[in-house]
């Protein structure tokens, strides 16, 4: 239901982010989707990868800062309205979007969305309920 | 050529030696009887009062030191009951603790014969308008330059530090003819007037700036944007405050007041004296204070002194300006820092670890630029930019707290501020001084 997404603090300065990449891509560790958080100075880059134990480790390796959250990967129609219902639900349910971003590629037809919440566990369970289904880490893994 | 107390100021040097000698005995004295820790380091010492005969005894003497204030706080040194004790003023030391110093009726007086004394060789009396814009409350440079304008009868306009537009309008609309403030205030006041386009409307004649390391290239600059002449003075609140050392009319150094203050050069290291014309650090005995004397304090302040006599007439040995410190202590904005304070801020929001810093300091359009970057760190870290931007909201918020000055503060990357043998480098100080 939960998936593993990693969180890497970085500079907001040329070559900040290639070294973390280029780390991932030499432990043959595959990115299915990813976004990135930015400030002036700083920015949090946020992935979802195939082994997220592996990449912590190797990323520690090279002395960057990263965090392991627990998010959701919605699967949702991928027509006008799709990402309305889901979100209709959460405000159904009082519960927050810190942050969101899309994967690249589909699941069954579906168009799968990362979604950060304040209550991880309870959304999941709201939206199974409405008959929406979440993305497994296997699912993920295969795009 | 003008003087507030000539018979002191030109006073031969052997008649200051005795007059030291009798003064220094006097102090030992009543120190002894009432200061506990002077009185238990002399006994360490096997040291006793009348041991002390004359200025020549004064290396036998054990140094006092910054420490020791922060120990004995707020009263604990005080030589006087406190209802002898008209004033205090304070300075920021570590986190919350401050360091509290006291003034007899008397030591206003002497303080502001220290001021008044170079008021006086600056050529200023009681037709002047003297504007104070150093701040005035527990640091002593507002209400000491203040004591000094009104001791010589001027006109004391109180402005106190900040708000730049109402100032150059004070000194404009009053017709200000004395400036006393930090040497870059005084650099950004006179750009100020210059795109106020006033410049030719001010009367200033002199400018008494010190607090702050200043060079000879922005005295120039102060000079040539304000239209007068740029003076040194020299203090530290544990001695008095500003005025225990000023510069004449000839800017050639400032004259330390003897009849008050024993200067001494020591090896920070060793701990002793160093002839005249030696660089090393200062040290100051009080010998008139009553209510908060010191005995050999070390002020870390690296210097020299200089015992050729001064083309002014006035016998007073003069100091050069300090170009440096004995410890970390970083004067910014005229703010003493040290990056301990930093230290502990970081401690207090680290958790069991204290994160790497750097403090970097530069000065920009003659102003003093206050960068603190923080390494991030696994325990500080969060995922969403909300929680760091919080957390850097309240470094920045607890600095200036401690401090009294604002610091820019940056989240850098782990492990990206530059190490030596493994210990990084906390102060990067770019300015050239």
């Amino acid at each position: 239901m939960l998936i593993k997404q990693l969180s890497v603090f970085t500079e907001n300065k040329p070559g900040g982010l290639a070294p973390i990449i280029e780390t991932l891509g030499k432990s043959n560790i595959d990115i299915s989707a990813l976004s990135l958080a930015d400030t002036s100075e700083y920015g949090i880059l946020r992935l979802i990868v195939n082994n997220s134990e592996l990449a912590v480790t190797v990323l520690k390796e090279i002395g960057v800062v990263v965090k392991v959250t627990d998010v959701l990967a919605v699967a949702m129609d991928d027509t006008p309205g799709g990402l309305s219902k889901i979100l209709e639900i959460f405000v159904h349910k009082n519960i927050n979007v810190d942050y969101m971003y899309a994967f690249v590629g589909s699941v069954n037809n579906k168009a799968l969305m990362v979604v950060k919440v304040s209550e991880p566990e309870a959304a999941a369970k709201a939206l199974a309920d409405a008959g929406i289904s979440t993305a497994e880490a296997k699912d993920i893994y295969r795009i | 050529m003008a003087m507030w107390q000539k018979e002191i100021e030109t006073m031969p040097r052997e008649e200051i030696k005795k007059l030291q000698s009798e003064r220094l005995v006097w102090q030992v004295k009543r120190m002894y009887e009432n200061v506990e820790l002077f009185r238990r380091r002399m006994d360490e010492k096997g040291l006793k009062p009348s041991d002390i005969t004359s200025v020549d005894d004064l290396p036998k003497l054990p140094f006092s030191y910054k420490q020791d204030l922060r120990d004995w706080y707020p009263y604990g040194l005080f030589a006087v009951p406190t209802h002898d004790i008209v004033r205090v003023h304070a300075s920021s030391g570590t986190t919350g603790k401050k360091i509290v110093v006291g003034y007899t009726e008397k030591d206003i007086k002497d303080w502001d014969d220290c001021v008044a004394r170079m008021m006086t060789a600056l050529g200023l009396g009681k037709d002047d308008f003297v504007q104070v814009s150093y701040g005035y409350g527990l640091f002593t440079g507002g209400l000491g330059a203040h004591g000094g304008a009104t001791a010589i009868g001027a006109t004391v306009i109180p402005m106190s530090s900040g708000n730049t537009h109402n100032q150059i309008q004070t000194m404009v609309d009053f017709g200000s003819t004395a400036l006393c403030c930090t040497p870059s205030y005084a650099l950004y006041l006179g750009e100020s007037a210059e795109e106020l386009g006033v410049t030719d409307k001010l009367q200033l004649k002199a400018g008494i700036f010190g607090a702050e390391p200043w060079t000879e290239d922005m005295r120039h600059a102060i000079e040539d944007k304000l239209g007068l002449k740029a003076y040194d003075i020299y203090g530290l609140s544990e001695i008095m405050g500003p005025g225990v050392a000023c510069e004449c009319e000839y800017q050639a150094g400032m004259h330390v007041w003897e009849d008050m203050f024993i200067p001494e050069i020591i090896d920070p290291d060793t701990g002793e004296v160093l002839p005249y014309g030696e660089q090393g650090e200062l040290v100051f005995t009080t010998i008139t204070k009553e209510g908060f004397p010191l005995i050999r304090y070390r002020t870390r302040d690296i210097c020299q002194l200089i015992a050729e006599p001064c083309k002014c007439g006035r016998t007073h040995i003069r100091m050069k300006k300090p170009c440096g410190r004995s410890d970390d202590m970083l004067i910014i904005r005229g703010v003493n820092v040290f990056p301990s304070q930093i230290e502990e801020v970081l401690m207090s929001i680290g958790g069991d670890i204290t994160p790497n810093y750097q403090i970097v300091v530069d000065r920009v359009n003659n102003t003093d630029t206050f960068d603190v970057n923080v390494e991030m760190s696994e325990s500080l870290f969060a995922d969403d930019v909300k929680s760091i931007e919080k957390l850097e909201k309240s470094i920045t918020q607890k600095l200036r707290d401690v401090l009294g000055i604002g610091a820019n503060v940056h989240l850098v990357n782990p492990k990206s501020i530059q190490r030596s043998e493994g210990k990084a480098k906390r102060v990067i100080d770019n300015r050239k001084l």
